[in-house]
């Protein structure tokens, strides 16, 4: 009879081990111990390299992004409430600071105090909001979330004309549509905050500060009792764990961390308006977090951070341009397998440009804009102004031919689509993305967006769940 | 410390009766097997017993006092800890987090200490953790080692079943409700689930009422055997004595199958 327990796969496991190799293994496995070091140490050089204060607000609109999305991370990813109203809380959280720290009802107490307030009340609405939870779930809860944004959004519109016992006339709680202007800004033990980057700093430091404290949150018996409800809400609980309690504490939670973004939000724009809490905010956290990976708080962070500033990255044409080859070079890479084809697939590339550019400046002179002396100019077609109709019908040939692409399964076919699919994407874009800057910005956001979820479906830094096997 | 009473235990699922006022009791440090043909209500009285539905009559005593309608942490809190049929680990965390998990109730350190991770946040995320090995190195070095980390989704359908096992035992809990522990096993694995389950009692000192289909399993473990049928007690006492009771016969042979080894 055999030993209890024993079992080959653990006792030769070091035998059988396979550990990433290669300066390149190393480099991921350095990173993933230190990022938080690496992002500290960027955030912390990038106002100085980045120079004049729009890049600054670029930077703070992105940590607040991060503030937001690790707070809801704890709220979806880990416990796997869908909460809608998660924008409500970042909205409370403003209008508290602005209420107390403002000339709208004259009060103005020290910023600590204020923000301290504010974070311990909205956690105090966070549990009592949060109790629906206990018993709903998914898209129930959803639903139910989602009203108390609505809710919040026609207070804020509403509230400006109230009429009151033992006051005169109308009062004016929140601004209504006009919100309220002239928010004090934030000083903290005597120092004044009278630039975004002084704004940027007191943000950096609160991202930090919450990084660690979720991080050390889901070591505990309270993050893994999070997860384990995320996971079956039944058989947690026949193992001692309150559900209920759990979830409500996970949605005041966040609900706290949502209004002391708030509060930094109101102070660095010196307003708050209803129109920056709606639906479309709430879209970007959640494009922030599902794009980093549901569960995890550095994907929270990366998500958040390539939200908010590669649409920025954009704006440029020289940023737009970098981003345009280095995602097609990165799509190649990986449409190409196995690599080694690529020593076909490119030289195509490249021969089939010089081949289709000579026999259209042959067939059609007038067509081509011969002046254009760019570097690829004289490898793509450079059509003139009054050729508009042909780089519309290539731009729809274009689309047929990607989304040839990921249909096609046999690998000569799927190559040659890419060869001509790169040369086709190159011709549109030089030819009519550059020149319109904003739609550009949004194509290639999006398609940037599909190709990253396409390729990691659970997100950049998230684990692929299991459900059932 | 654990002995379960049940007493005229009745619950129907719209008009069907599925547990018929049942008296069932387990005396501390006992092994009772419950046994039955399919859809007997075997998994029934587990759910009303650690309160996923309420009993419609009848009363539960743990340790002389009710614990019916309480929520189900509390159950599992006073001392009721179970494994599932349908295999329920959290399949998208470790082994080792799905028994710390499990530990909840033993934890004293609040959220608000432990998001600032002082000390004792810190010591008692280590004391867990050092539980759910121990708890673990009861199935030998199967769920030990690298095994510790890998998410539990990675696991064999035995070594689901240990580790469920290993779960509820981290609970801190003295009544163990095991449903058919050895489902899926092969028969090396059966014989040492078998043996594991008497230890379980011998040396842990657990109180358990076990459901198995696996007459070897039920014959080696049991102290007393209840044998179900439509919701109904047919017969209680040695393995034996049930075994060659003719209504367990009549029972089994009725639905088709049968109680021989
Ligand atoms: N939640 C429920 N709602 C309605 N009917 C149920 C429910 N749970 C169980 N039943 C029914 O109650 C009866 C007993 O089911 P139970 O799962 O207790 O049987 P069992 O003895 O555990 O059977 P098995 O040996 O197959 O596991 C079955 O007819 C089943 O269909
Ligand atoms: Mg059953």
């Amino acid at each position: 009879m055999p030993e209890i327990g024993t079992d080959r796969w653990v006792a030769e496991f070091e035998s059988r081990r396979v550990r990433r190799e290669g300066p390149w293994g190393r480099l991921v496995d350095w990173t993933s111990r230190h990022w938080l070091g690496l992002f500290v140490v960027a955030a912390v050089v990038y106002p100085f390299v980045i120079g004049g204060d729009f890049g600054i607000r670029v930077g703070v609109n992105a940590l607040l992004l991060a503030m937001l999305a690790i707070g809801l991370n704890v709220v979806v990813g880990y416990t796997g409430l869908l909460d809608l109203g998660y924008v409500a809380y970042y909205g409370l959280g403003a209008y508290g600071y602005a209420f107390l720290a403002s000339e709208q009802f004259g009060i103005h107490l020290p910023t600590l105090l204020v923000v301290g307030v504010v974070a311990l009340a909205v956690f105090g609405i966070g549990l009592v909001l949060g109790q629906p939870a206990r018993r709903l779930v998914g898209d129930y809860l959803a639903i139910l979330t989602l009203f108390f944004l609505q809710v919040f959004v026609e207070l804020a519109l509403n509230l400006d004309r109230l009429d009151l016992p033992f006051v005169d006339g109308p009062v004016s709680i929140t601004g209504g549509p006009n919100g309220i202007a002239g928010v004090d800004p934030m000083e903290i033990f005597g120092f004044r905050f009278g630039q975004v980057r002084d704004y940027y700093f007191l943000l950096l430091v609160l991202v930090v500060f919450l990084i660690v404290g979720v991080t050390n949150l889901a070591r505990s018996r309270t993050g893994i009792g999070w997860r384990a409800i995320r996971e079956d809400t039944l058989a947690a609980e026949h193992m001692t764990i309150p559900s209920g309690r759990l979830k409500v504490l996970a949605y005041a939670f966040g609900a706290a961390v949502a209004a002391v973004s708030g509060t930094v939000f109101a102070a660095v724009q010196l307003g708050v308006f209803p129109q920056n809490f709606t639906v479309a905010l709430l879209i970007v956290v959640y494009a922030a977090l599902v794009l980093g990976g549901e569960g995890s708080v550095p994907g929270a962070l990366v998500g958040a951070l390539i939200i908010a500033m590669v649409p920025e990255l954009l704006r440029t044409p020289a940023g737009a341009r970098l981003l345009f080859y280095g995602g097609l070079a990165v799509a190649a890479l990986t449409l190409v397998k196995p690599r080694r084809r690529l020593l076909v697939v490119v030289p195509g590339i490249v021969a089939t440009g010089l081949a289709v550019r000579s026999l259209v400046t042959a067939l059609w002179p007038d067509l081509v804009d011969v002046e254009a002396a760019g570097m690829v100019d004289r490898w793509v077609v450079r059509f003139v102004p009054s050729a508009d109709v042909v780089v519309s019908v290539l731009f729809i040939v274009t689309i047929a031919v990607v989304l040839g692409i990921v249909a096609v399964r046999r690998r000569g076919a799927k190559d040659a689509l890419v060869v001509v699919g790169v040369y086709l994407l190159v011709l549109v874009w030089e030819n009519r993305l550059v020149e319109e800057p904003s739609i550009t910005r949004q194509l290639l956001f999006g398609a940037l967006l599909v190709v990253l979820m396409v390729a990691r479906p659970h997100g950049l830094l998230g684990r692929p769940r299991v459900e059932v096997v | 410390m654990a002995t379960l009473e049940l007493s005229g235990l009745t619950k129907r699922f719209g008009g069907l009766l599925v547990v018929d006022s049942l008296d069932l009791t387990v005396a501390e440090g006992e092994i009772v097997s419950l046994i039955g043909p399919n859809g007997a209500g075997k998994t029934t009285v587990f759910n009303l017993i650690s309160g996923v539905f309420a009993p419609d009559e009848g009363d539960i005593l743990l340790d002389g006092s009710s614990i019916v309608g309480l929520p189900r942490h509390e159950i599992a809190r006073r001392g009721v800890a179970r494994t599932f049929q349908t295999l329920r680990v959290f399949l998208n965390m470790t082994v080792a987090e799905n028994v710390i998990a499990a530990e909840y109730a033993s934890g004293k350190v609040g959220a608000v200490r432990s998001f600032f991770g002082t000390p004792a946040a810190r010591a008692e995320a280590a004391r867990m953790r050092a539980v759910a090995e121990e708890r673990l190195r009861f199935f030998g070095e199967r769920l030990i080692g690298y095994r510790l980390d890998q998410p539990a989704y990675s696991l064999s359908y035995a070594n689901r079943r240990r580790l469920e096992i290993a779960r509820a035992m981290a609970t801190g809990a003295g009544l163990l409700l095991l449903d058919e522990p050895a489902a899926g096993m092969n028969p090396a694995e059966t014989q040492e689930i078998t043996r594991l389950i008497g230890e379980l009692r011998d040396d842990a000192g657990y109180t358990i009422l076990v459901i198995e289909h696996d007459m070897h399993v039920v014959e080696g473990i049991s102290d007393r055997v209840v044998a179900l049928d439509h919701g109904v007690k047919i017969a209680e006492g040695s393995f034996e004595d049930v075994a060659a009771d003719p209504a367990v016969i009549e029972a089994y042979l009725g639905t088709g199958g049968a109680a021989t080894k």
